[in-house]
């Protein structure tokens, strides 16, 4: 697709020493991606990076569902800075959009009203016995990815090609709300044409496809599907993003939010239970990638170490496009060689049902 | 003989000029351009009554020559005062008084990001869509005729996201006239017009919209359309609320069509500062006062004629243009 | 399908899908009376309208929707009509509002 404008919202992105900032949810739903991360920035590009066991969640999820209020929240993250003003560092990355909202916004509230953040010096300090400077730089962690594109595009292993075809792949990059409609200016590319996935998939040999809901909420909402009464227009938007991608036969999904990321993925289950309609070709769903395995898979590392087991829609079939050898017998085997379990079989895999079963009971 | 040096070539201008050679005045116009006619050059036709743009242009041009009214083109001005013009190349020409004539400039599209123009095939401006009909052939990118078509109002108009609260009063009945159009060389599409609200300020304009609606069978639905998006098969979607119904509303369309607004001249700025001119929040100079002074700048011996100070018509521009040449004439014989 | 119960389902879209509706009755209804094209959405007919001082009837906005082919109730809808004619006194485009409610009723009920 097109883009004219995401040369005219650049940000300045630091080039080394960061401070990490972990996601409270990808642990359990993509729990190799934030791994990958550290490994590609450490290993492969030599970053130095600091991942402070200390750090807390910011309690975003609590913020946006109304149940932490913005005093208290203002109090973490000015722990989180402080954390990282002790450790000697001033670039912070966070792994999650929530989170990269909530600093965005905190960081915007306390120049608009400086009284907020002596309120929250003064709270922490009290708390905590902790002062801290602001950072330097923030970004999303899909910033940094970005920032780095061509120098992972010199040492990929595979491109995003098709190498049955020889065909770029198709790829759908959703971009989480809160990382550019909070301050359009403060994303690569804007809110309307983001780039900041579109130029990693571009770099690395795919395409991405514009469709006529590309820029539409995947429905995450905190308090809309935290409710269960809600879940039924939380899982809509998911279900309109899909049914207006799926014409454009992508071959895969991949976000740079962790609500989205789950979303996007486990929605399409929920779906084909209900409805029996998939997304994907031959009746699967369709695959979602976080940009730290597409980043992984491209840089070589093994799928079942980047956590692509984790997926609820079955990513082996992007894998065999991509001509990626992996091991099946290995899929769940975890790191230690030990058998994790495996899911009953679903719809949106290609399986019938082979478990009836009542939420309610 | 007095001297009066006008600054833009368009339809103020060219007026203002004839006016001056009227009263007696020796004028001279600067116009920035290859050629003189302003924003008229490349219209096709003019609301209400679907007067050709040219045949305007053709009638102020062949008046100017007749007068043999001098006229520089390309002829960029950096600085003035009211007794003197200094050109972009450092030329100095002097004068007694001076009329600012140098319009507006149109919106850029591309700014409201969300409609995409620029990016997707088959969204236009209503300027686009005068070229084509100057060009005898309105045509999807594709070059197939289209069977639905949009047409969205107060683009870049009463839009603070865009820095422009101003409303630019002549794209409503634009939007009339390019749906009429449209519709008369495409009876078989369906057209719908997406508005804020219809503001018909001048004579005759009620009577086309009402004709629009009930012979052309245009369907105006109230509310603004959010965004714009390509479907697959080249398309427009578009969505909006239809705010009669308190529905959201969506669509697509063959053709996107943004009614593009009026917005100040991009020279205003540098302009007034080297002349202490006083401008509009807006970013159009601000003439003395609205009523008395209309035609006068805050800086005595420097003078306003159309669309410098606000979105006009045609009609409007040329009245003001007329009224300034009286202005400049009194002040001159005083 | 189905087999499992989730607790909710998908919400249906409130949109007004103008590619899926089918106009064609829409289109008849605006070639017999083309002046219902000239509504303005001013409310005088809905402010005097004496079943919608009563009820939820509102006329303006059902004959908005059935020009965008949203034809769902509204036939039942206009049977909410009394027929006083006062709306059409009060129209200042003049539209014939007690023949737009007969002809939308004739149009999508009285088949």
């Amino acid at each position: 697709m097109k883009r004219n404008s995401w040369k005219e919202y650049q940000k300045q992105i630091a080039d080394d020493r960061y401070y990490y900032a972990r996601s409270c949810i990808r642990q359990n739903f993509f729990p190799g991606s934030e791994k990958a991360f550290i490994d590609i920035l450490r290993n492969d590009l030599g970053r130095d990076l600091l991942d402070d066991p200390k750090h807390s969640s910011c309690t975003g999820i609590g913020y946006h569902s109304d149940i932490v209020p913005l005093e208290t929240i203002m109090a973490v993250v000015a722990r989180q800075f402080a954390l990282m003003t002790e450790a000697g560092y001033e670039n912070l990355v966070a792994s999650c959009i929530t989170s990269f909202g909530v600093y965005s916004e905190i960081l915007a509230t306390w120049e608009e009203f400086p009284e907020t953040e002596e309120k929250a010096r003064e709270n922490l300090l009290k708390a905590t016995g902790r002062e801290f400077r602001k950072p330097a730089s923030l970004a999303h962690t899909s910033d940094i990815v970005f920032h780095f594109r061509e120098e992972i595009a010199r040492k990929a292993k595979r491109k995003l090609v098709n190498t049955l075809t020889g065909e770029p792949l198709r790829v759908v990059e959703h971009i989480g709300c809160h990382y550019a409609k909070i301050f359009p200016k403060s994303g690569i590319g804007g809110s309307e044409f983001p780039y900041v996935l579109a130029g990693m998939v571009e770099s690395w040999g795919g395409q991405c496809v514009d469709y006529p809901e590309r820029r539409h909420c995947c429905g995450f909402g905190f308090r809309n599907y935290l409710v269960q009464a809600n879940r039924g227009y939380s899982i809509a938007n998911s279900h309109k993003k899909l049914e207006s991608m799926a014409p454009y036969k992508p071959d895969f999904i991949v976000a740079n939010c962790p609500g989205c990321a789950m979303f996007l993925d486990k929605w399409q289950y929920a779906i084909a239970e209900m409805e029996g309609t998939t997304y994907g070709e031959n009746g699967h769903g369709i695959p979602v990638l976080t940009y730290e395995e597409m980043a992984g898979l491209v840089l070589g590392y093994d799928p079942w170490a980047l956590g692509m087991q984790m997926h609820q829609v079955d990513v082996e079939p992007l894998l065999d496009k991509m001509g990626i050898d992996y091991d099946p017998a290995a899929k769940y085997l975890g790191r230690n060689g030990k058998y994790i379990g495996k899911p009953a079989s679903a719809v949106v895999n290609g399986c019938p049902p082979d478990t009836l079963y009542d939420m309610r009971e | 003989m007095k001297k009066a040096i006008i600054i833009g070539g368009g339809a103020a201008g060219m007026q203002t000029a004839l006016r001056l050679a009227e009263r007696g005045i020796e004028p001279l116009i600067l116009e920035k351009e290859a050629e003189p006619g302003g924003k008229l050059r490349g219209w096709h036709a003019l609301f209400p009554t679907f007067t050709p743009a040219e045949e305007i242009l053709t009638e102020l041009r062949r008046r100017i020559e007749a007068q043999g009214i001098r006229l520089r083109t390309r002829a960029e001005v950096r600085s003035l005062t009211p007794k003197s013009v200094t050109l972009a190349d450092g030329q100095r020409l002097e004068c007694d008084a001076v009329v600012l004539a140098s319009g507006f400039t149109l919106f850029d599209a591309a700014l409201k990001e969300e409609y995409g123009y620029g990016l997707y095939d088959n969204v236009f401006t209503s300027a686009d869509i005068e070229r084509m009909l100057n060009e005898g052939r309105v045509a999807r990118a594709d070059g197939t005729a289209p069977r639905r078509i949009a047409l969205l109002h107060c683009v870049g108009s009463r839009d603070e996201k865009v820095c422009q609260q101003h409303c630019s009063r002549v794209c409503c009945i634009t939007g009339v006239k390019q749906a009429m159009e449209l519709k008369q060389r495409f009876p078989e599409a369906d057209i719908f017009n997406f508005y804020m609200d219809i503001r018909m300020f001048g004579p005759g304009y009620e009577e086309m919209y009402r004709e629009a609606q009930q012979r052309c069978n245009v369907h105006f639905v109230r509310g603004r359309i959010s965004e714009a998006a390509p479907t697959l098969d080249g398309r427009i979607q578009i969505k909006a609320e239809d705010t009669l119904t308190g529905r959201p509303l969506r669509m697509s369309v063959d053709m996107l069509v943004l009614l593009v607004g009026m917005r100040a001249n991009d020279d205003n700025a540098a302009l007034a500062e080297s002349a202490g001119l006083q401008r509009a929040p807006s970013g159009f100079m601000a003439p003395r006062d609205h009523f008395l002074h209309n035609v006068e700048s805050n800086v005595e011996g420097i003078f306003y004629a159309g669309t410098v100070t606000a979105p006009k018509n045609i009609g409007e521009t040329l009245n003001e243009a007329t009224a300034a040449a009286d202005a400049v004439a009194a002040y001159l014989k005083a | 399908m189905a087999s499992i119960n989730f607790g909710y389902t998908i919400s249906k879209p409130r949109a007004i899908d103008v590619d899926r509706n089918n106009l064609r009755k829409s289109d008849e209804i605006l070639h017999e009376m083309p002046e219902l094209q000239t509504c303005i959405g001013c409310g005088s007919c809905t402010a005097v309208c004496t079943a919608g001082n009563l009820t939820e009837f509102n006329f303006r906005r059902v004959h908005t929707l059935v020009r965008r082919g949203e034809y769902a109730g509204a036939y039942e809808e206009m049977n909410k009509c009394m027929l006083c004619g006062k709306c059409r006194l009060v129209c200042p485009r003049g539209i014939n509002t007690r023949g737009v409610v007969m002809l939308i009723k004739h149009k999508l009920g009285d088949l």
